[in-house]
C-alpha cells in the first residue's frame, strides 16, 4: 500500500525527522490560507497524487505570491496528471500540499528498502539526490553507496554514520544525519513498511538536514497489525476495478487487451495470459479467482471481468485442486444465465472431477466454447475475440 | 530416494484441529502419508483424526519422533510456529500459510541461520502448494492423484501452475521424483538453486523442471548454479511474459521491480546459461520428454 508524500512526513516527523513546514489544502482558497499561515516569501505548491516524478508532470510548482499559489492550485486540483509512473490514465489529484519554500545548498538521496536476494533490510544513500535512483544506478552505479542491515541486531550507529559520511555531509552536520537515519529505521521497522525513500534531501544554505520529498510503501501483508497506517490508504489513486476487486478478495490486475480473464492460481493465471499473446491476442486483465471458486465467487469474478467494456472475448481457465470441475462447472453455468453476455466464452476445465464438469458445460445448452488443453483454450479465445471484432464492426 | 520426504518422514499438522488443518491432514493420510500427530495449543492429550494432538511442537518430537511438518496457522502466528518447529528439532518444514509479513519471513530466515548447516531445518513457503513424492507421501494441499511417480524434479513458486506441468508429464507418460513448491512470496524459506542442489544429489532424479516467474533474481541465480555445478539438464518454463513493470500479479513476491526481473530478461540470461526453455506454458510436457530421449 502507498500512501501521500504529505503522511510520510507525518508520519517521520513523529520520529524526529525534521521536514519543512507545510499544511494540507482540498482548494485553491484554502492553498492561500495554508501559505499565509507558514508566512515567507517562496512556497511549493505540490499534487498528491500516489506518484514520482511528480515535478515533470506539473505536479510540483515553485511559487513567489498568492496568486500564484492560488493558480498553481487551480492548474493541479480535479486534475489527472499524468507522470511515467502512473501509466496514460494518470492519477487524480484531489489533495494539494502547501510547504514552505527551502534555501537548498545540497541534494542528496536516501532510502531504506527490502533487498529480496539479500533478505534483509538494505540502506541506499547518494550525494547525487533530486534524479531518480534507477538512472542514477544506470548512468553512475559508483556514486550509490548500499549497507546491509542485520535482522537480529538493527542498525548500528556506525552504519548510519558511514552513510552520512558517505553523502558528504560535513563533521557538524553528522550526529545529526545519525538522528535522522535511525529516525527513519524506526518509522520502516515499526510499521511493517517495505519502503521509504527520501529523495531529494536537503542541505539548506544554513546547514540543516531537511526532507524535501517522501515516499513510503507498505507490507500489505502487515496491515492487519497496523491500523495507523491502514488508515491512511487513499481509495481515490486506486484503479477502481483492482479496489472493487481487492474489496471482494480476488486479485486483479487491469491491462491493455480484449481478451478478458478468470483462472485459479497467480501462476497459472500469468501463463494462461502468455498463451493468449503467443497466440497472437492480448490480455484484458490478470484475474485470480483462487482456491475456494465458489459460484457466488466465480458470479463476482465474471461481472468484475465483464465491467471492463472493452473485453471481446472471455478466457475461463481453471485447474481444479482442492476445488472440483463440476462445482465450478455449476458456478459458471449459473454465472452465465444470471448475466447477460453478449460475447463468446470459452471454457478450459482440468484436473479433479474434470469429466462431471464437462458434462455440465455440454449439457447446459449455452453458447459455450470448451477446450481441453492450454494452447487450444487460448488459439480458441483469439479466434473468437477477432470474430466478435468482425461481427461488432459490420453491426 | 526422491528428496525431503518418502513413505516414512513421520510428519505432523500444525493448526491440526482447525477446518483447514483437518481437510488437508485427511488428504495426506488418504494419499498415504505418515501423519503421527498434529498441534494444536491448548488441545494437547485430545485425538484428532485417530492421531494424537500436542501442546507443543516439541512434545510430538518427542513422543513420536515426528521430522517433518506442514504448517496451516494464521498469517499473523505463522513465522511464530516456523521458528517453534525449528527449535524443537523438525528437519523439514512446509508452510502453506498466504500473507506472512515480510519482516517476520526475514526474522525466521535469520532464526534459521543460527543453526549449524547440517541441522538446520529446510523450509519450503510460504504461500506455497507443499511437497509430493508421488507415490509415497504428500506434505502439501495438491491433488496427489495427478502426480506419477518417474525420474522428473519439479520446483516452482506456483501451485496451479505446477498442476498443469504435472498434468502434462503424466498425459506424456512421464513421472516426477519429488515436486517441491517454494511458494510466490518475495522472501522464500528455500530458493530454487536450494532446491536444485537436492535434486543434484538425488540418484533417482534425472532431469530438472523449474518453474518460475516474474519478480526477484532467484529463477537466474538457480540458472547459474546449473551452469557451475549440475551434471543434470534443466528445462524452465517462466511466467509472465504480458506482466507490466511495477505491478503486483496475484503473488507478493510477482513484480518486475528492477532490471533482471521481467520474463524475458530470465529466459535470456537461462538460455545463455544453457537452461532449456519450454517456449509456452503448454509447451512443458513436451520440451522435457524432448530432453529426456537425448539423454
Amino acid at each position: 500500500m502507498d500512501i501521500h508524500e504529505y503522511q510520510a512526513k507525518e508520519i517521520l516527523e513523529g520520529y524526529g525527522v525534521k521536514i519543512a513546514e507545510g499544511g494540507l489544502a482540498y482548494s485553491p482558497e484554502e492553498a492561500v490560507q495554508r501559505m499565509r499561515e507558514i508566512g515567507g516569501s517562496v512556497w511549493a505548491v505540490k499534487a498528491q497524487i500516489h506518484s514520482g516524478a511528480r515535478g515533470k508532470a506539473g505536479g510540483v510548482k515553485i511559487c513567489f505570491s498568492h496568486e500564484e499559489v492560488e493558480a498553481a492550485a487551480e492548474s493541479m486540483l480535479g486534475k489527472r496528471l499524468v507522470t511515467h509512473q502512473t501509466g496514460p490514465e494518470g492519477k487524480v489529484c484531489s489533495r494539494l500540499y502547501i510547504e514552505a519554500g527551502t534555501d537548498i545548498a545540497k541534494e542528496l538521496y536516501f532510502s531504506f528498502l527490502v533487498d529480496r536476494a539479500e533478505e534483509r533490510i538494505v540502506m541506499v544513500g547518494s550525494a547525487q539526490g533530486g534524479m531518480e535512483i534507477e538512472e542514477l544506478a544506470e548512468n553512475n552505479p559508483d556514486a550509490i553507496k548500499k549497507i546491509y542491515i542485520d535482522p537480529a541486531v538493527g542498525l548500528l550507529d556506525f552504519q548510519a554514520r558511514e552513510m552520512a559520511f558517505e553523502l558528504g555531509l560535513e563533521a557538524t552536520q553528522i550526529s545529526h544525519a545519525v538522528k535522522f537515519i535511525h529516525g527513519c529505521y524506526r518509522a520502516m521497522r515499526e510499521l511493517d513498511a517495505n519502503m521509504l525513500e527520501i529523495n531529494p534531501l536537503v542541505v539548506t544554505k544554513a546547514g540543516e538536514l531537511i526532507t524535501l520529498d517522501a515516499k513510503m510503501g507498505f507490507d500489505d501483508n502487515a496491515l492487519f497489525r497496523r491500523h495507523s497506517v491502514a488508515e491512511l490508504r487513499d481509495k481515490t489513486q486506486e484503479h477502481p476495478q483492482e479496489m472493487a476487486a481487492a474489496d471482494r478478495g480476488l486479485s486483479y490486475v487491469g491491462l491493455d487487451g480484449d481478451i478478458g480473464c478468470m483462472i485459479n492460481g497467480a501462476g497459472l493465471a500469468m501463463a494462461t495470459m502468455d498463451m493468449i499473446k503467443l497466440a497472437g491476442g492480448e490480455p484484458a486483465n490478470f484475474l485470480d479467482v483462487g482456491g475456494g471458486a465458489s459460484a457466488e465467487r466465480t458470479e463476482k469474478a465474471f461481472r468484475l471481468v465483464l465491467a471492463d467494456k472493452g473485453v471481446k472475448a472471455m478466457l475461463v481457465n481453471i485447474f481444479a485442486g482442492i476445488n472440483r470441475c463440476d462445482w465450478i462447472a455449476e458456478g459458471v453455468v449459473q454465472a452465465v444465465k444470471k448475466i447477460d453476455m453478449n460475447i463468446p466464452l470459452i471454457v478450459r476445465l482440468s484436473g479433479t472431477n474434470v469429466e462431471e464438469g464437462r458434462k455440465i458445460i455440454a449439457e447446459s445448452g449455452l453458447p459455450i466454447i470448451t477446450a481441453t488443453t492450454l494452447a487450444e483454450a487460448a488459439e480458441k479465445a483469439v479466434q473468437a475475440r477477432n470474430e466478435q471484432v468482425a461481427k461488432e464492426g459490420v453491426a | 530416494m526422491a528428496i525431503l520426504i518418502n513413505k516414512d518422514t513421520r510428519m505432523i499438522v500444525q493448526g491440526f484441529t482447525g477446518k483447514i488443518g483437518t481437510f488437508h491432514a485427511q488428504d495426506m493420510i488418504n494419499y498415504g502419508s505418515n501423519v503421527v500427530g498434529g498441534i494444536t495449543p491448548g488441545k494437547g492429550g485430545q485425538t484428532h483424526l485417530e492421531r494424537p494432538v500436542f501442546n507443543t511442537v516439541r512434545e510430538s518430537v518427542e513422543q513420536e519422533g515426528a521430522e517433518a511438518s506442514i504448517i496451516f496457522v494464521p498469517p499473523a502466528f505463522a513465522a511464530d510456529s516456523i521458528m517453534e518447529a525449528a527449535e524443537a528439532g523438525i528437519k523439514y518444514c512446509v508452510s502453506i500459510t498466504d500473507g506472512i509479513p515480510t519482516q517476520d519471513m526475514m526474522k525466521v530466515k535469520q532464526f534459521l541461520r543460527k543453526f549449524p548447516k547440517k541441522d538446520r531445518m529446510i523450509l519450503t513457503g510460504p504461500n506455497c502448494a507443499g511437497t509430493i513424492t508421488p507415490g509415497q507421501s504428500m506434505l502439501g494441499i495438491m491433488p496427489g492423484h495427478i502426480y506419477q511417480s518417474g525420474v522428473v524434479g519439479v520446483v516452482g513458486r506456483s501451485g496451479t501452475l505446477g498442476y498443469e506441468a504435472a498434468d502434462q508429464m503424466r498425459e506424456l507418460g512421464i513421472g516426477i521424483s519429488t515436486s517441491v513448491g517454494i511458494g510466490g512470496d518475495p522472501i522464500n524459506g528455500s530458493s530454487h538453486r536450494d532446491i536444485f542442489e537436492k535434486f543434484e544429489e538425488d540418484d533417482e532424479t534425472k532431469l530438472v523442471l523449474m518453474i518460475g516467474e516474474i519478480g526477484g533474481p532467484q529463477e537466474v541465480e538457480a540458472g547459474v548454479y546449473a551452469a557451475k555445478h549440475m551434471n543434470k539438464p534443466v528445462v524452465a518454463y517462466i511466467a509472465g511474459l504480458t506482466a507490466p513493470k511495477g505491478r503486483r500479479m496475484g503473488h507478493a513476491g510477482a513484480i518486475i521491480s528492477s532490471a533482471g526481473e521481467s520474463a524475458a530478461e530470465k529466459v535470456e540470461m537461462l538460455q545463455d546459461l544453457g537452461v532449456t526453455i519450454a517456449p509456452t506454458p503448454s509447451a512443458m510436457g513436451e520440451t522435457i520428454a524432448k530432453v529426456l530421449a537425448k539423454m
